[in-house]
């Protein structure tokens, strides 16, 4: 084997699998999981988070603008505390938008929808959505139907 | 009864050459990277003629995923999530496994092979006598050879197995699911932790393989039989020390979900 094919040969192939790499980075990985430089994260109660996971998006108006880093439960109040990492370009959402876990579909996955509100003030790092609106957990509803349908027949 | 105490004290001699041998190997790894001539040779016997087995397996895998995955999602009405499933099979597991199976059985039976050739042919005594370490010129810069290529090599295979032609091939031209929810899915599901898993898994995985490998040609008997088991033995050891490894592995990476 001549010395210059075989360099040729086996920096084809380090070129190759170096650009694996980067493919599976950057076109399998999503990107903005990568980079904690531009994004900055913000805190949101939860009663009940009813199957939200971390890794699930963060939208406004339906476009994902960010996901959910990590849930963990709040020592004092027992509520589910969930850290949204939001990116850096939407840096402008009022402070006082209000956040749902939001059902993709019937039986689909759990994402959560913020609703800007209108304050003047900005959502900077670390701060708290005070407004929040818990998943809607099946089987509430088919007690409160229960419930209802048997305070109905009793007054018949 | 005296037969299994000398089974053990053999395996536990052997467990205790094979962790010496490693270490000089270790040892001899910079006096190695001192002659790329040397290297270069080697990284192209082991890796660049195991990139076709590789390329073409993963397509193979990656279809079959592509097709079973179909079959049992779109009982679901789920067959847009076949991105996911076959990108976070191959990368956290398919992948680096199968890579490290194939990489096996092409190079670390050929490694065995050839070192343990040398060893019957006397090649190793010879350059002793010249007092040339066999260990810096012949078993590191395999050595290192393996280290190198086995990651790459496993990145190569997850991306045919996903992209080119595997699930993408089978899922979107064939069988009709949306290119563009293909890849969002697949985007949506796979974190940066996961790659970065299946590196750190085919990593581990090559170090063991070359390990086992030139260990048993270096301490092969020099006769035919003995090189003839010694490759199988680097077939057979590494086959179960990666799947053993992964099942661990797996277990430490995986354990919070």
């Amino acid at each position: 084997m001549q010395s210059r094919a075989l360099e040729l040969l086996v920096g084809f192939f380090f070129s190759l699998g170096v650009a694996a790499i980067f493919i599976l980075t950057f076109r399998v990985a999503s990107l903005d999981s990568a980079g904690a430089d531009n994004s900055y994260r913000v805190i949101a109660l939860f009663e009940n988070i009813g199957g939200l996971r971390s890794g699930a998006s963060v939208t406004i108006a339906g476009v994902r603008v960010g996901r959910v880093r990590d849930i963990v439960i709040d020592p004092t109040t027992f509520q589910a505390r969930a850290s949204l990492e939001l990116g850096m370009e939407y840096n402008n959402i009022p402070k006082d938008s209000s956040a749902k876990i939001l059902t993709a579909g019937v039986l689909g996955e759990k994402y959560i929808g913020l609703e800007p509100g209108g304050d003047e003030a900005v959502l900077k790092d670390g701060d708290r959505i005070i407004h929040t609106q818990s998943a809607v957990v099946l089987e509430n509803i088919i007690g409160q139907f229960l419930a209802n349908k048997a305070s109905d027949s009793k007054k018949e | 009864m005296r037969q299994i105490f000398e089974t053990v004290e053999n395996f536990l001699r052997g467990l205790a050459r094979a962790q010496f041998f490693l270490g000089s190997t270790v040892v001899a790894i910079p006096a190695a990277l001192m002659r790329p001539r040397l290297l270069m040779q080697q990284i192209y016997s082991v890796g660049v003629l195991s990139l076709v087995i590789t390329v073409i397996s993963g397509m193979f895998i990656g279809m079959v995923l592509g097709l079973q995955g179909y079959r049992t999602l779109v009982g679901f009405g789920a067959e847009t999530s076949l991105g996911t499933f076959v990108a976070l099979v191959t990368v956290r597991e398919l992948g680096p496994v199968v890579t490290a199976l194939l990489f096996a059985g092409r190079a670390g039976s050929a490694l065995t092979a050839e070192i343990g050739l040398m060893r019957a042919t006397d090649q190793l005594s010879a350059m002793e006598m010249m007092a040339v370490d066999p260990i810096q010129r012949v078993i590191a810069p395999r050595f290192i050879a393996g280290c190198l290529s086995l990651p790459l090599l496993a990145a190569i295979f997850c991306v045919m197995a996903i992209g080119i032609s595997g699930g993408h091939l089978i899922g979107v031209e064939l069988l009709g699911v949306d290119a563009g929810s293909y890849w969002t899915q697949i985007q949506g599901a796979v974190q940066f932790d996961d790659i970065w898993n299946g590196v750190v898994k085919s990593s581990v995985f090559a170090v063991v393989v070359s390990w086992i490998a030139v260990y048993q040609g270096y301490h092969a008997a020099p006769n035919s039989e003995g090189v003839s088991r010694a490759t199988r033995n680097t077939v057979v050891t590494s086959s179960l020390a990666i799947l053993a490894l992964d099942f661990v592995l797996t277990a430490f990476m995986f354990r919070g979900f």
